[in-house]
C-alpha cells in the first residue's frame, strides 16, 4: 500500500478526478456538496491510494449518506474509474455542459444511471404507452405503464387550496409526546426555571415554574391508489398531499397501482405543479390496474418499520376495488392496522348514494380500519377537507358500513 | 495521535481489521476502511443496518481493543439535554443560595456566578465524553439514534461537528482530544442529512456465508465444525426467504449457542422447528416455516453442503 504522501502532480490529477466524480454523482442524484468533495480528498490522503477496493470504500464512506444511494454510487464508480480514457467519455455523458456532446436536458446524468439500473422499463413504456384504456370504474389487473400529465394549477385554485387547508382538522391532530415543555398548569416542577426565577429575587421567594407534556402532530403516511378507477381523483389527492406536506412536518406519501412508489421527496417541491410533475416522472404505473394486496405487502415489508414509528396515522386512499381479493389482502391490511396508531380509509366511491360495501376487496378491508371516510362529490380540495370535518361519532365508523351489507 | 492512550490508533486498513479481529470481531474490508478513516480523520461513524448485525458491538470492541473508556448514550423518545448533556445539582444550588443569604451576601451577579459553576454541574454522557480522560479520549456510543425525535438530533450537531458543548450559564466546553464517536441506527426513521453530513456513513449488511462461518467459529468455539456449517448455511437460506424480519448475526450466534447447549450434533427438522423461536421473532414468519417447509429447506442446505465438499 502506498503511503499517504502523493506526488504533487499525481495528487493534483487525483483531486481533479475526485472533483469530477463528485459532480457526476450529483448529476446522478446523490446530494454531494462541495464540502463532501473536500472531505473525500482528505479521506483519500488519509487512507492513501492502495487497492481499487480500498479506494472504492474510502469514497463510499464520504459520498454515500443513505443506503439506497449505494447502488447509484456503485454504478457511477464503475463507469468513472474503469480506465483513464473513459473519463472524458463519461464526463461527456454525465455532465450537461461538457464539451463535445449534444445538448442534453439537465437531468441527463440521472436518467443515464437510472436507465442502466432499470433497463427494460423504458422499453416497456414505449410499447404500452399506446395502450389506452378507459378503466374508470372497472377493475383491471393489467399492468399498464404510462405517465400522467396534470393540468397546471391556476392561481385561484392555489389560493382556494390554501384556504381549505387552513380549515383542515385531521383526526388525532395532536398527540402527547414524552418531551416536556414549559406549561402554566403543568404537572411537574421545572427546577431549572424555578431556580433562575428565584435568583432574580435574591432567593427570598421560591416562585414555582411548571412543565407539562408537549404535544405535536403525529407523522402522517398516505397510501394513494393511482389505478385506472381512481384516475380522475389523483390530481386532487396529490394536491391535498402536497399541501399537507407543505404545512406539516413528517408526511410520507406512497403511490400504488400495480407497484409501490415512494414520492415523499417529489412532493417536497414548493411549487405544486413542480411537485406533481416530479411525482409523475417517478411513477411508471399511472392509471393501470390495482394490486392492493401486493402493494400493501411491499409497504409492510420495506417501509412500515421505517416510516410508521412514533405513532403515525395512515391515510389509505383507495376505492378498494380489487378483483383478486383473497386472504392475503385481509392479512396485509391487518398487519398495517397493527403497526400504526390509526388507520383511516378515504373512499371516493362513496359519492354514489347507493354505495354498499359489496365488493369483496372492500369487505376484506373494512373490519381492519379505524375510520372509514366517505367523500361525496369530490371535485376540490375543500370537499376533501370537509370529509375530515365530518366529525367523529358514527360518520367514520366502519361498523355502520358493514351492517349495511349484512 | 494521542500519546497518553494505552494503545496507539491503527495506522492502516489492515491494522484496523486486525485490531477488531483481536476481539473476535471479523469485519470486512469496507467496514475496516470506514473505521480506519474515522479514527484517522477524527470523524464520527454513522452505522446503519438491520437489528442484530453487530453495530453496537463495534463500539464495544473499539473501546476494549484501544483500551479506552466506553461512554454509552442509549437514545429513547423524549431524551433531553438534562439526561444526555448536563444537569445542575439543584439541591446543592439551593443550599448555596441559603448559605450566601445567611452570610449576608447580596451581590446578585456574584451569587449567580457562584451557583452556576463547575462545582454544581452534573455531567451526562455527552459532556463526559468531552472531558479529558487518562486512558485517552473515550469511545462515545450513541445507540439507536432513530429512537429519539428530531429535536434531539439538533443537540448533537454541535457535539459532532466541533466536539464542543455550549452551556448557556457557563460557556463553551471543548474537547482537547475528540472522542471516537459511533452512532448506530436501525433506520426506523430517516435521520436528518445535516447530522449524517458530519459523519462517515456505513451500511452494515448481513455477512457472507464464509465470514459468518468464521464469526460462529470464533464466537461459539465449542460447536462442531459440521454443525456450524449447517447452522450458517441454514440461516443464509432463511435470509433468502420472504420473511418479515430476517435473522441477524446475533440470532445465528444465539442459535448456535442454543444448539450446543442441547448437545445437538447435526440439524434435523424436529430440532430446527423446536428452536426456530431463537432465529425468528415474528409469529407470521414462524408460521410460514412450519411443517414441511423446514424439512425442504434443510434438505436443500444439506445437499448443497455435500456438493461443496
Amino acid at each position: 500500500m502506498t503511503s499517504g504522501e502523493l506526488q504533487p502532480k499525481a495528487a493534483g490529477r487525483l483531486a481533479e478526478n475526485i472533483l469530477y466524480f463528485g459532480r457526476g454523482l450529483r448529476a446522478a442524484g446523490i446530494p454531494v456538496g462541495p464540502g463532501a468533495v473536500l472531505d473525500a480528498l482528505e479521506a483519500v490522503r488519509a487512507a492513501g491510494v492502495g487497492t481499487r477496493e480500498d479506494f472504492y470504500w474510502t469514497l463510499h464512506a464520504v459520498f454515500v449518506k443513505r443506503h439506497e444511494h449505494s447502488i447509484l454510487f456503485d454504478q457511477a464508480f464503475r463507469i468513472f474509474f474503469r480506465r483513464r480514457g473513459y473519463i472524458d467519455q463519461l464526463m461527456a455523458m454525465m455532465l450537461p455542459a461538457a464539451p463535445a456532446s449534444a445538448p442534453r436536458p439537465p437531468e441527463a446524468g440521472a436518467t443515464r444511471i437510472q436507465e442502466a439500473l432499470f433497463s427494460g422499463i423504458e422499453d416497456k413504456l414505449k410499447q404500452e404507452r399506446e395502450i389506452e384504456l378507459d378503466t374508470r370504474m372497472t377493475v383491471s389487473d393489467r399492468e399498464v405503464l404510462q405517465r400522467k400529465d396534470f393540468a397546471q394549477m391556476t392561481n385561484a385554485e392555489i389560493a382556494a387550496a390554501k384556504e381549505a387547508m387552513k380549515r383542515l382538522v385531521l383526526p388525532l391532530a395532536e398527540v402527547r409526546t414524552r418531551r416536556l415543555a414549559p406549561h402554566p398548569r403543568g404537572h411537574l416542577i421545572d427546577i431549572r426555571r424555578t431556580l433562575r426565577a428565584s435568583l432574580k429575587g435574591g432567593g427570598d421567594f421560591i416562585d414555582l415554574r411548571f412543565v407539562g407534556p408537549k404535544t405535536k402532530p403525529p407523522p402522517v403516511v398516505a397510501l394513494l391508489d393511482i389505478s385506472g378507477s381512481m384516475s380522475q381523483y389523483s390530481r386532487v389527492f396529490l394536491h391535498f398531499l402536497h399541501a399537507l406536506t407543505d404545512t406539516r412536518k413528517r408526511v410520507s406519501t406512497f403511490l400504488f397501482g400495480t407497484r409501490l412508489t415512494n414520492v415523499t421527496r417529489a412532493l417536497r417541491e414548493r411549487d405544486p405543479d413542480d411537485a406533481l410533475a416530479a411525482c409523475s416522472a417517478s411513477v411508471p404505473d399511472w392509471s393501470g390496474g390495482t394490486r392492493i394486496a401486493s402493494s400493501l405487502h411491499a409497504f409492510n415489508k420495506q417501509w412500515a418499520r421505517r416510516v410508521l414509528t412514533q405513532g403515525a396515522i395512515v391515510l389509505l386512499i383507495t376505492d378498494g376495488l380489487e378483483r383478486d381479493a383473497d386472504d392475503t389482502l385481509a392479512f396485509e391490511i391487518d398487519r398495517l392496522h397493527r403497526s400504526c396508531r390509526r388507520l383511516i380509509w378515504l373512499n371516493p366511491l362513496l359519492r354514489f348514494e347507493g354505495f354498499e360495501a359489496r365488493a369483496r376487496g372492500i369487505k376484506a378491508m373494512l373490519p381492519h380500519v379505524d375510520e372509514f371516510r366517505a367523500i361525496h362529490n369530490l371535485e376540490s380540495l375543500s370537499a376533501l377537507v370537509a370529509a375530515f370535518q365530518g366529525g367523529g361519532g358514527r360518520a367514520g365508523d366502519p361498523k355502520a358500513w358493514m351492517q349495511k351489507v349484512a | 495521535m494521542n500519546k497518553a492512550s494505552p494503545r496507539a490508533l491503527p495506522d492502516s486498513i489492515e491494522a484496523t481489521v486486525a485490531l477488531l479481529a483481536e476481539a473476535d470481531y471479523l469485519a470486512d474490508r469496507s467496514l475496516g476502511t470506514v473505521l480506519y478513516l474515522a479514527l484517522k480523520m477524527g470523524r464520527p461513524i454513522f452505522l446503519e443496518g438491520e437489528a442484530g448485525v453487530g453495530k453496537t458491538e463495534i463500539a464495544k470492541v473499539l473501546s476494549a481493543t484501544l483500551g479506552r473508556h466506553l461512554i454509552r448514550l442509549q437514545c429513547y423518545e423524549g431524551l433531553d439535554v438534562s439526561a444526555a448533556v448536563y444537569e445542575w445539582n439543584y439541591a446543592a444550588q439551593m443550599i448555596a443560595i441559603r448559605v450566601a443569604e445567611a452570610e449576608g451576601e447580596h451581590n446578585r451577579a456574584r451569587l449567580e456566578r457562584d451557583v452556576f459553576s463547575e462545582r454544581f454541574l452534573i455531567r451526562r454522557p455527552l459532556l463526559q465524553a468531552l472531558t479529558p480522560d487518562t486512558a485517552g479520549p473515550p469511545v462515545l456510543l450513541i445507540d439507536e439514534i432513530d429512537r429519539t425525535d428530531e429535536a434531539f438530533e439538533a443537540f448533537l450537531l454541535e457535539v459532532l461537528g466541533d466536539f464542543q458543548i455550549t452551556i448557556p450559564e457557563m460557556g463553551t466546553v471543548k474537547a482537547a482530544h475528540p472522542p471516537v464517536v459511533v452512532i448506530t441506527s436501525n433506520r426506523t426513521r430517516e435521520v436528518h442529512d445535516a447530522l449524517k453530513r458530519r459523519c462517515l456513513y456505513h451500511w452494515v449488511g448481513y455477512p457472507s456465508a464464509e465470514r459468518e462461518l468464521a464469526i460462529v467459529r470464533a464466537k461459539v468455539p465449542d460447536v462442531s465444525k459440521k454443525l456450524s456449517e449447517q447452522v450458517v448455511a441454514f440461516v443464509q437460506a432463511l435470509r433468502k426467504q420472504d420473511l418479515f424480519k430476517s435473522p441477524g448475526v446475533a440470532e445465528t450466534l444465539d442459535w448456535a449457542g442454543a444448539l450446543s447447549e442441547l448437545d445437538v450434533v447435526a440439524l434435523d427438522p424436529a430440532t430446527v422447528s423446536d428452536t426456530l423461536g431463537v432465529l425468528l421473532k415474528y409469529q407470521d414468519d414462524i408460521a410460514k416455516l412450519e411443517g414441511r417447509k423446514v424439512k425442504e429447506l434443510l434438505d436443500e442446505v444439506k445437499s448443497e453442503l455435500r456438493a461443496a465438499e
